[in-house]
């Protein structure tokens, strides 16, 4: 169904080829929280990886800052509608954490925890073979907290809900489990070209 | 006798008529739009609406519901015309009562407040930001009167000021709820600060629920003077508007 009177302001072919559906391009970079940005203190800040509550392998701010690094430029999309154009991102890849901690990946799924209580799923196969990354820089710098520093998950084929912000860790699970968004009715993947947005898209 | 339709899930698109518009700032118009979801809508929440060329060609925006349920079957939207805004500029300038508009919700489980949630409630708007904070003043003063409730309400003059004539009644009315205006230019020109912050506790005492909502930079500056007032992260909720 058309909508009288909409002509709409439509973005560049070369822009529309790369916009997921629903989406729109922004020059900024907005903001997608639920609250203010935790304290985060890199003097006692940990990184760690679980299975259920037990600790695998824990690394400190300079260990972590140590481990094998990885770049990863391209576009990202928020479930909020926007969409940013050429992110250019640095970090420890999900498989050089999996090399660093001497194992493989024990379950087929896990759930990002934030210092701010934030949880969110993605499955292993999400992250593997590059796809995943805990990103400290952005833009060549250390990234704000505005935008999740001092370390936040990047998962940038799926909606950026699934990058959690402040990362501290992640936790393997024997099942895929709903995170904070998921449990109030977001999708469980998150696939941005799907517009798999909500549960049921 | 056929069995009425089952109701559709709350991320179906559906069509839903504009019963009434109304201008309330230079720069806002309220919009009445009837939908079979208004009894379920939880303050805070917002719709998606989706806006369809007649080449196919569609754009989505996310916006704020200002209504409680109310019984009229309908839920109440304020859209403030942005520069240059392709579906805001629509909203100001094309949309007319009895268009169809797509649309899908309530969404939103995090920026959410009812009575269960209890008190005292802060809420901190700044501009467009005090619509969903305006369901949540108009549920409490339906169903939960007693608890008590601030509004830090942050707009560049009082003529921008969305529902101000409705807010003021409120703060006068209303025992347990108290209102600071802050125009930011003109009068006193001031912005939200430690002492705006520190004036509403004082009034409020510690509050169990604070709700943020407007632009980026304003969600941000307030964000680190409650955090600086003392309050606890976990009770804080934030929505941004963008800019
Ligand atoms: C959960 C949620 C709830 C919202 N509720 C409301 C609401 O109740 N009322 C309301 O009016 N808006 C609300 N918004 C904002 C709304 O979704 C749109 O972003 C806004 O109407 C602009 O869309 P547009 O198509 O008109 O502008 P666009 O064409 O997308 O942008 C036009 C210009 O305005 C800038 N811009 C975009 N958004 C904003 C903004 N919010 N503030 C300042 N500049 C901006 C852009 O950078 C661009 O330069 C809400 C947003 C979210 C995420």
């Amino acid at each position: 169904m058309a909508t009288r009177g909409f002509t709409g302001r439509r973005p560049p072919e070369t822009t529309r080829e790369r916009l997921p559906p629903g989406q729109h391009l922004t020059d900024d970079f907005p903001v997608l929280q639920i609250g203010p940005n935790p304290p985060v203190d890199l003097a006692t800040w940990r990184f760690t990886l679980r299975e259920g509550a037990r600790p695998i392998r824990s690394w400190t701010w300079d260990e972590f800052g140590a481990l094998p690094r990885t770049r990863w430029g391209g576009d990202i999309h928020c479930v909020t509608k926007w969409s940013k154009f050429d992110t250019a991102w640095e970090g420890v890849s999900f498989d050089d954490l999996m090399a660093a901690a001497g194992i493989a990946a024990p379950t087929d799924f896990l759930l990002a925890e934030g210092y701010d209580d934030y949880t969110t799923n993605v499955p292993v196969a999400d992250l593997v073979g590059g796809k995943g990354m805990v990103a400290t820089h952005y833009d060549g710098r250390p990234i704000p907290p505005d935008h999740g520093g001092p370390a936040r998950l990047l998962v940038p084929h799926l909606y950026f809900w699934k990058s959690a912000k402040w990362v501290k860790g992640l936790r393997f699970t024997q099942k895929d489990e709903a995170g904070f968004w998921e449990l109030r009715g977001y999708h469980m993947y998150g696939d941005p070209w799907r517009e798999q947005r909500f549960d049921g898209d | 006798m056929t069995e009425p339709p089952p109701p559709l899930p709350w991320t179906a698109w559906r069509e839903a008529t504009i019963t009434a518009v109304a201008p309330i700032t230079p720069r806002v118009k309220s919009f009445r739009l009837a939908v079979d979801f208004a009894d379920s809508v939880r303050a805070g929440q917002h719709v998606d609406v989706r806006l369809t060329a007649e080449d196919g060609y569609q754009a989505q925006r996310s916006y704020s519901i200002a209504s409680a349920p109310d019984g009229s079957g309908t839920i109440e939207l304020m859209i403030e015309a942005l520069p240059g805004g392709e579906v805001s500029g629509f909203f100001a300038e094309v949309a007319a009562v009895g268009d169809a508009i797509e649309l899908r919700g309530p969404i939103g489980g995090a920026f959410v407040w009812g009575p269960e949630d209890g008190g005292p409630l802060l809420l901190v708007g700044g501009g467009s930001g005090i619509v969903p904070l305006l369901a949540m003043l108009r549920l409490r003063a339906r169903v939960a009167p007693e608890i008590p409730c601030r509004l830090i309400y942050a707009v560049r003059t009082r003529a921008e000021a969305i529902a101000l004539a409705e807010l003021e009644a409120r703060a006068r009315d209303e025992p347990g709820f108290g209102l600071s205006l802050l125009t930011t230019r003109e009068g006193a020109a001031r912005r939200i600060d430690a002492d705006a912050v520190a004036g509403a506790l004082a009034g409020l005492g510690d509050p169990a629920r604070v709700f943020v909502c407007g632009s980026n930079p304003f969600v941000a500056a307030a964000s680190e003077l409650l955090l600086a007032a003392g309050i606890a992260p976990a009770r804080i909720r934030t929505e941004r508007f963008g800019g």
